[in-house]
């Protein structure tokens, strides 16, 4: 765990994200995070988005990934989705409002690569904002880490 | 926390009822269900029929199949079956992680104190055993601000039955590929239904302000217009399984 910590802070570095390690879940920099876990990155009207390592982390091996058609729309703090880990279905959670206009078909096969990849490979969906606004009401990465040490804590 | 009892529910109106509740209410619920009528299989939301089930079996006999929407592996239901289930907020139990391992670890907790001196009983992986054999399954749903953990309790089950499961990929490890039968236990072996239930109330009552709930009360409360994702899967969709394997 802690080489490949290293290894992870030196790529970081390399490609100047700065990466946040709060105990065992990591935090990426440029992402924006809602209260239920979910990270979102926005390159213009666009916004792809997944659950964070925390999430993955609590949640255990994710075995099925229940995907919304192309083409829904999703309104932010709403259940788009659901990840199933031991014996739970969890619901994902948009964190901006718009219209899906992909999803990750790879998760149909490879579940778990929500677990090992949660911020690259395993995104969940991709979606067309319909009001960018709507991101002030999101969490940067400082605030993010902060509100899940206090979650841990607290319990 | 509303305690709704019945007997002989049908397996799918209660599990309608679970999913109405754990999507539209804002309150706690427990609900007990003391066996259900006719036997049934019901299936994990991921469930895949020709992974899990001998469908050839299941279409001469015509076994209902439903598809629940909670995670979790396949079971077999009848009058035998005795349902637990817990419907909380999030804030109701002090100190809980609305995730799956924390809510796994209450549940058994209570259960401990259903079960204290009786059987050896533990929480194996994500089952409720005595010993290394299995009489209760557990599954779960988790929304952003409220959680569902219901048990199937194999108070009693008919053996000719199980012969319509086939054996799990994804099993336990402590199953060690044992077959259902060598896997399983009665519960009955070890204490009676009404014993079971009072007890489990019991339990509840010791962290929750029990009182009790009518089902009409419940019908009639629900204001939203919500469709239920649980229900019986047709013989098309059985037989389309089977041929595609899946």
């Amino acid at each position: 765990m802690a080489s490949t910590m290293l290894w992870a802070s030196r790529a970081a570095s390399y490609l100047r994200i700065s990466v946040f390690h709060r105990g065992f879940s990591t935090v990426l920099k440029d992402l924006k995070y809602a209260d239920s876990h979910e990270w979102v990155k926005v390159t213009g009207n666009a916004a792809t988005i997944g659950i964070t390592d925390h999430a993955q982390d609590h949640l255990g091996d994710v075995v099925y990934v229940e995907l919304p058609e192309v083409g829904a729309a999703v309104k932010q703090g709403d259940s788009f989705g659901a990840v199933e880990s031991v014996k739970a279905t969890s619901d994902v959670n948009s964190p901006v409002s718009g219209k899906v206009v992909e999803v990750n078909e790879e998760l149909s096969s490879s579940p778990a690569l929500v677990n090992s990849s949660p911020y690259e490979d395993g995104w969940i969906i991709k979606v067309e904002m319909n009001d960018a606004a709507e991101l002030k009401n999101l969490m940067d990465s400082e605030k993010y880490s902060k509100f899940c040490e206090e979650e841990d804590s607290k319990h | 926390m509303n305690l709704m009892r019945f007997k002989g529910l049908p397996i799918l109106k209660q599990l309608r009822i679970e999913e109405q509740l754990l999507r539209t209410s804002s309150e706690n619920w427990c609900i007990i269900n003391d066996g259900t009528n006719d036997p049934t299989i019901v299936m994990g939301v991921s469930g895949k029929p020709a992974e899990l089930l001998e469908i050839e079996s299941v279409l001469r006999d015509q076994v209902p199949v439903i598809r629940r929407f909670t995670g979790g592996g396949t079971v077999i239901v009848d009058p035998g079956t005795i349902f637990v289930t817990f419907i909380c907020n999030k804030e109701a139990v002090p100190d809980l992680q609305p995730y799956p391992r924390p809510i796994m670890s209450w549940s058994s907790s209570l259960y401990s104190k259903v079960f204290e001196g009786i059987g050896d009983f533990h929480l194996r992986e994500n089952d409720y055993v005595f010993g290394n054999h299995k009489f209760g399954g557990n599954a779960q749903s988790i929304t952003k601000t409220k959680w569902i953990h219901h048990t199937s309790f194999l108070w009693d089950f008919d053996v000719w039955n199980m012969a319509y499961l086939k054996l799990p990929k994804q099993a336990p490890a402590y199953r060690s590929a044992r077959g259902h039968l060598d896997f399983i236990c009665r519960l009955k072996d070890y204490m009676s239904r009404s014993t079971f239930i009072d007890k489990t109330v019991e339990a509840a009552r010791t962290q929750f302000l029990l009182r009790s709930f009518e089902l009409g009360t419940v019908e009639n409360c629900s204001e939203t217009e919500f469709r239920p994702s649980t229900r019986f899967l047709t013989n098309e969709e059985l037989e389309a399984a089977a041929v595609a394997g899946q």
